[in-house]
């Protein structure tokens, strides 16, 4: 090989690995994007509340662990339920939140989340009837909470009957037997909020908080606020 | 060149040294005196705060003049002693080394001084109630003033807490996957994700968990203790500034513990009593529902079925049991 050939070939070798060098260092240094993010933001019109609605079931019944609690979220453009607790949502806006929870419920361990607390008015609906606290030591018990800890917001979500017969498979429908919570609340600033059920329901785990209550998108993900 | 002309020479270095040692000892402590000392982490909020804050200083101010003494030892070597200075002899092949007893003496005492000082003002100032450690625990070897008293009360539905009143206010810290609720036992017992404080107020946090072991750090308050279920460790105090501060969870407790943070707030005691007796009120309701105020808590480990409940086992504040010995009758 000539010269000028030979300098060519180390050149080209020595662009390519460092090529490889900057794609490698810079893909570890990019977050990942954690299986997929519902975005809530493409659909909203600004000065608008963004509506979200959600469901808690007792067992997925579909996936590498069927038998585990979760939540799952209706796509605002398909209107399909998606199983995501990863949602993009604009800052500084009232969100309105419906849960239909299709999962019965057990006295909470931490009574103290039985109270709502920071959503509008400090309220929230269960069937259509107004409440600010749910006492889980009576009646059907609390199945599920929604809880984002940095914005103070804490709504319980009250059981369906032990003795109906419950959803297995989701996405659970209406017409079978299920519990129906309203919420309002504020995102703050731009940022990211973890949110979290409070409910120890990942059964057959130590204290209940292991499965679905340390996986990501079955009990908790995260509130990507943006502006 | 004459050993007496040697010895004189040797002499005379050290006499550089020692100036220029002095010289920058000094500068670097008063820098560090009022440049840094003032900033010094965990700062003031707090009287242990505070006194954690000295002892640092304490121990900087004591290492100045050490670190600087071993710069200068090595700069002024290897400036004057380099072999490729014109002059200096070569290294191989040089007078046997000779041993230096007044060298050796006063470098042995010097750093015995300084070590044993330093074992002493660390021994009292852990044990001193005020430092880092103030015997704190689940037997606190060290409490404040009217703090069993208080602690006590707690325990009845008739404790009460008043501003100006130079109570010690009982906050009740439980840790659970993933936060930290707060539990105040003198305005009925209601529990609150907000950890709010009144200034100029000895404050006495029990600290305890329903599931897991956390660990709850005030940074700014400089207040660490562990949160272990049915163990009730107590941790002490004394506001004096006001303004926010950050609690963390310092145990690895699962896959939200990066998350498990929140922010507190020292506000004056009017303020404080103002914000209680409205969240006593507006939670009312709810408060029912708990169990008394309790030091521990059982809760259920196997998952979802069942509340937390007192922990029958554990009598607290037992004078053998729970506190030791230490416990006045009060
Ligand atoms: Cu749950
Ligand atoms: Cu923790």
């Amino acid at each position: 090989m000539s010269m000028r050939g030979r300098l060519a070939t180390v050149l080209g070798l020595f662009l390519v690995a460092v090529g490889l060098i900057v794609w490698s260092v810079a893909a570890f240094l990019t977050p990942g994007t954690p299986g997929g993010v519902m975005d809530f933001t493409k659909t909203h019109a600004p000065g608008q509340a963004v509506n979200i609605t959600a469901q808690t079931v007792g067992s997925i019944g579909f996936g590498p662990h069927p038998t585990w609690v979760s939540y799952l979220v209706k796509d605002p453009t398909t209107g399909k339920w998606v199983q995501d607790t990863t949602w993009k949502l604009p800052a500084n806006t009232t969100i309105n939140m419906t849960i239909y929870n299709y999962d019965s419920g057990s006295p909470l361990r931490n009574q103290q989340l039985g109270q709502v607390l920071g959503t509008t008015n400090g309220k929230a609906t269960l069937d259509g009837t107004s409440f600010s606290n749910y006492n889980s030591n009576t009646g059907d018990g609390v199945g599920h909470t929604f809880a984002v800890p940095s914005l103070g917001v804490y709504v319980p979500l009250a059981g369906v009957n032990g003795n109906a017969t419950l959803c297995g498979v989701a996405p659970c429908h209406v017409n079978q037997p299920h519990r129906t919570v309203t919420f309002s609340f504020r995102t703050g600033a731009a940022g990211s909020y973890r949110w979290q059920c409070f409910v120890p329901c990942g059964l057959g785990y130590l204290y209940g908080n292991g499965g679905g209550m340390s996986t990501q998108n079955y009990m908790g993900g995260f509130l990507e606020v943006v502006r | 060149m004459s050993t007496e002309n040697s010895m004189k020479k040797e002499t005379h270095h050290l006499r550089r040294m020692a100036t220029i040692w002095i010289i920058l000892s000094v500068a670097a402590d008063l820098l560090f005196m009022f440049w840094i000392a003032p900033h010094v982490p965990p700062g003031t909020m707090t009287d242990t705060a505070r006194a954690n804050q000295f002892d640092f200083n304490v121990l900087f101010l004591m290492a100045f003049p050490v670190l600087i003494g071993v710069w200068v030892y090595m700069g002024y070597a290897i400036v004057n002693w380099s072999a490729k200075r014109a002059g200096v002899p070569e290294p191989i092949g040089g007078p046997a080394a000779r041993g230096n007893l007044k060298a050796q003496v006063s470098w042995i005492v010097v750093t015995s001084v300084i070590v044993l000082f330093l074992a002493g003002f660390g021994t009292v100032a852990l044990i001193g109630g005020k430092g880092s450690g103030g015997g704190e625990g689940p037997n606190p070897v060290w409490m404040p003033a009217g703090s069993a008293k208080a602690e006590t009360a707690a325990l009845t539905s008739s404790a009460s807490w008043t501003p100006g009143s130079n109570q010690v206010l009982v906050v009740q810290v439980i840790g659970q996957q993933w936060q930290f609720t707060y539990r105040y036992p003198q305005f009925g017992g209601f529990e609150s994700p907000k950890l709010i404080i009144p200034n100029n107020t000895e404050i006495a946090f029990n600290v305890t968990s329903l599931d897991v072991i956390h660990s709850f750090w005030a940074y700014q308050l400089s207040v660490k203790a562990d949160a272990n279920p049915q163990q009730n460790d107590v941790a002490y105090a004394k506001t004096d500034q006001l303004g926010n501060f950050t609690v963390r969870c310092s145990e690895l407790c699962g896959i939200w513990h990066g998350a498990m943070f929140n922010y507190g707030k020292v506000v004056t005691p009017s303020d404080f009593q103002n914000w209680a007796t409205s969240t006593e009120a507006a939670n009312a309701a709810n408060t029912k529902n708990l169990p008394p105020f309790a030091w521990t808590y059982v809760p259920d480990a196997n998952g979802a079925a069942g509340g937390y409940y007192i922990d029958g086992n554990v009598t607290p504040y037992s004078q053998v049991e729970t506190y030791g010995a230490k416990q006045p009758t009060s």
